[in-house]
């Protein structure tokens, strides 16, 4: 049975297989899950379904940015499903993506025969990044898409109402749309890059695969807390929020520019720390002991440092010690909304247009009735709006009562007189139409 | 002269506190079967694991294929198997699990053909299937073909034989030795010594990371100390009063079969006496084999001297 090789024979050196045959290996493995193909599908289809059936119904998502607009425009859908990703969606789906990456070799035992087909710990750890990388961006893609086709044809290409009421023309919307999906990629990678970490700090444990969403989930507790603003903006989930400042005119570039660097630095330190932890890794060892203070060591500890070291240089370059939010923010963001408004409303009723500088609208604020210094986060603000009433010396005033969040958003509610913001509905020459001053949405900018 | 598939020399390999080897020794010469057996946490899987490439040895000296290992994934060309399991993935079929490892390997690897091996293992009639629906012996099976893909000059199996039936048993047994036959060095770990014995013409035991023994089966018989071997006559009762009489035999078992415990020189005794006293001899066989027997005794002697 036994043969000889008596002329010695040259071996050649077996070589790492490529990244790129190491990425469509990862990308098959990927795809060829019903998971992840569910995923796909549900991310291409529902929100299309979801935008177009929400827009044929009378009651709209008001409680959501832009779901008041939804009947006006088929650009807000596509934005009430972007701010419902931002909360849910997007953790999740980095949690069963990148959460699973690495964790899935450790379930199925499959780390060594992967090392001896690639030969490489390094190329197989930047395949399994890019592979679930580019999942991630098919999903976050199929989320925008699907969402502006589903409010494009259901309800149309109309000018969309910013968030201080200020009309954008549907080019701009779309433009603002598209840019808004791309800001929040960036807290997506973050929460990918803890996904990996995760993934390759735990292993099988379920913790593993949760991680991400649970980070986020802590994430947004954080931004419903009345923290300061440097702290809030060090948060790598705040481009989840910020890209609301896009709306406004002028944007709020600053938190919205400040969120994306803090997220992608996060997603920066979070891969590269599993890349150092999966490097280190022993895979000859069957069990991966210690896990829980290598986690600690290796994961919790330097992003807790991160945190500190942005907090700090966030609030040495930036005006952010305190909430972000006083009387006189409030108050001209009011204002200018409601200019805007009133045109919107003066339009719909056919009446001659005005401009924001005839109404010369000014608005004054305060918190708790005047009782309590007018600063900070509450549903207890009460503003009273002033106007110049077109061709006429006298001045309109109308109330609204707000309910104004820690980070900046608020819904101010119509207080009367009901002529201006009484109803729901205002009567047009072509029939009744939703009342723009009855409730709107805005936003402070916290760094303004 | 012949160079070895595997010359391992002085091998150490310490996980933290834990010697997994200390000071292994293993040749594998080009096409022999080489068994490694051991019990659990004995090193066999750590052995295996460096003769992959999966990590290095602390000390020592090892190489493969002629070519020394000095780092971790640095094994050879032509070096293939499985440690742990066949390493495979349940969402693919079992054909789209060998053709994405082609696809890794690149067109300039020399890479057997998908057929050829899932025919070769017997897979063919299940090609298509997912792997996730298979039982642990056609994943042993599909582990195989993934590693007969590389045209293995050095085949590395854990347990190969894990889960199969006696027919897929004997399908594998087929594949080994007709890899063997063609010049493959094939280095195994089994639990089952049937399996060791039928297939390796050399075995390796291991014991708390130390070899035990190393050499052919037959040096591991003639080393062997007393055996137990069954015998069963037409005349029990005369049987058993002859085997009483020669020295450097213990009797065990009951009316009907005789155990003697003894070496070989006292059993010829024992079945030329029967013979001449024209008792039939219905069998005569080892209570457990020699391999097994030796195995225990080694183990269980290097347990003694820790």
């Amino acid at each position: 049975m036994t043969a000889t090789l008596d002329a010695p024979e040259r071996v050649a050196v077996a070589r790492p297989a490529s990244v790129a045959r190491g990425y469509r290996f990862e990308l098959v493995k990927l795809v060829s899950q019903w998971r992840v193909r569910l995923l796909v599908l549900a991310c291409w289809i529902a929100p299309g379904l979801f935008v177009a059936a929400v827009s044929q119904q009378s009651t709209l998502p008001v409680d959501t940015l832009f779901g008041r607009w939804m009947l006006a425009t088929g650009w807000a859908g596509s934005l009430v499903i972007l701010g419902f990703a931002g909360l849910y969606a997007l953790p999740l789906l980095t949690s069963l993506v990148a959460g699973d990456v690495f964790a899935a070799e450790d379930r199925l035992g499959t780390w060594r025969h992967l090392l001896v087909a690639v030969r490489s710990p390094r190329r197989i750890f930047v395949a399994k990044v890019l592979a679930s990388l580019t999942v991630i961006v098919v999903l976050v893609a199929g989320l925008a898409i699907s969402s502006v086709v589903g409010g494009l044809l259901a309800v149309g290409n109309q000018p969309l109402v910013g968030l201080d009421g200020h009309l954008l023309s549907t080019g701009d919307a779309a433009g603002r749309v598209a840019l808004a999906w791309l800001c929040v990629l960036a807290p997506t990678l973050a929460l990918a890059g803890i996904g990996w970490l995760g993934s390759v700090l735990l292993g099988r444990s379920p913790m593993g695969l949760v991680l991400p969403a649970l980070v986020a989930f802590a994430l947004q507790l954080c931004q419903m807390l009345p923290l300061p603003v440097a702290v809030r903006l060090a948060l790598p989930g705040y481009a989840f929020i910020s890209w609301n400042g896009l709306f406004a005119d002028p944007a709020q570039l600053s938190p919205l520019l400040i969120g994306i660097v803090v997220s992608l630095v996060w997603a920066v330190v979070s891969t590269a720390l599993a890349y150092v932890v999966f490097l280190r890794r022993d895979f000859t060892s069957a069990t991966l002991d210690g896990a829980g203070r290598r986690a600690i060591l290796a994961g919790v500890l330097p992003l807790v440092g991160l945190v500190v070291a942005s907090v700090v240089v966030i609030a040495v370059a930036t005006p952010s010690l305190g909430s972000g939010i006083n009387q006189d923010k409030v108050q001209r963001s009011v204002a200018t909304a409601f200019a805007h408004l009133y045109r919107l409303q003066t339009g719909e009723l056919n009446r001659p247009d005005v401009t924001e500088a005839q109404l010369g609208a000014t608005a004054a604020c305060n918190k708790g009735g005047g009782k309590l210094d007018p600063v900070g986060a509450g549903n207890d603000w009460r503003c009273v709006v002033s106007w110049h009433l077109p061709d006429t010396p006298a001045i309109g005033q109308a109330i609204y009562q707000l309910d104004l969040t820690p980070d900046g958003r608020y819904m101010a509610d119509g207080d009367g007189p009901k002529e201006v913001n009484g109803y729901f509905l205002v009567h047009t020459p072509i029939g009744d139409a939703p009342n723009p001053l009855w409730q709107f949405d805005g936003n402070v900018d916290l760094l303004d | 002269m012949a160079r070895l598939a595997v010359r391992a020399r002085e091998i150490t390999k310490c996980f933290g506190e834990v010697v997994a080897l200390d000071g292994v020794d293993l040749d594998v010469a080009p096409g022999q079967i080489h068994g490694l057996v051991g019990p659990n946490g004995a090193g066999k899987t750590t052995l295996l694991g460096l003769l992959l490439g999966l990590a290095v040895a602390d000390s020592g000296s090892l190489e493969i294929l002629g070519t020394p290992i000095r780092r971790a994934l640095d094994a050879p060309e032509g070096v293939a198997g499985f440690v742990d399991g066949p390493g495979l993935y349940p969402s693919l079929t079992a054909r789209q699990n060998l053709a994405a490892l082609v696809a890794l390997r690149g067109p300039g690897a020399p890479t057997a053909g998908i057929d050829e091996v899932l025919d070769e293992v017997g897979l063919t009639d299940v090609a298509d299937d997912r792997a996730g629906g298979f039982s642990l012996g056609m994943r042993q099976r599909l582990g195989l073909a993934a590693a007969l893909l590389n045209k293995p000059r050095l085949l590395v199996l854990d347990e190969p034989a894990n889960g199969l039936d006696p027919t897929g048993a004997r399908h594998v047994h087929r594949v080994l030795t007709r890899l063997a036959a063609d010049g493959t060095s094939i280095v195994l770990s089994s639990h089952r010594m049937d399996d060791v014995e039928s297939l390796c013409s050399e075995v390796t035991i291991l014991a708390t990371g130390r070899v035990a023994f190393s050499g052919p089966l037959s040096k591991l018989a003639a080393e062997n100390r007393e055996l137990d071997y069954r015998v069963i006559t037409s005349d029990p009762p005369k049987a058993r009063a002859i085997a009483a009489g020669i020295t450097g035999l213990a009797l065990a078992g009951d009316e009907d079969v005789l155990v003697v415990r003894t070496l070989v020189p006292a059993l010829d005794e024992l079945v030329i006496q029967l013979v001449r006293d024209g008792i039939a001899i219905r069998e005569l066989a080892p209570v457990v084999s020699p391999l097994e027997a030796a195995f225990l005794n080694l183990t269980d002697q290097q347990e003694d001297d820790r």
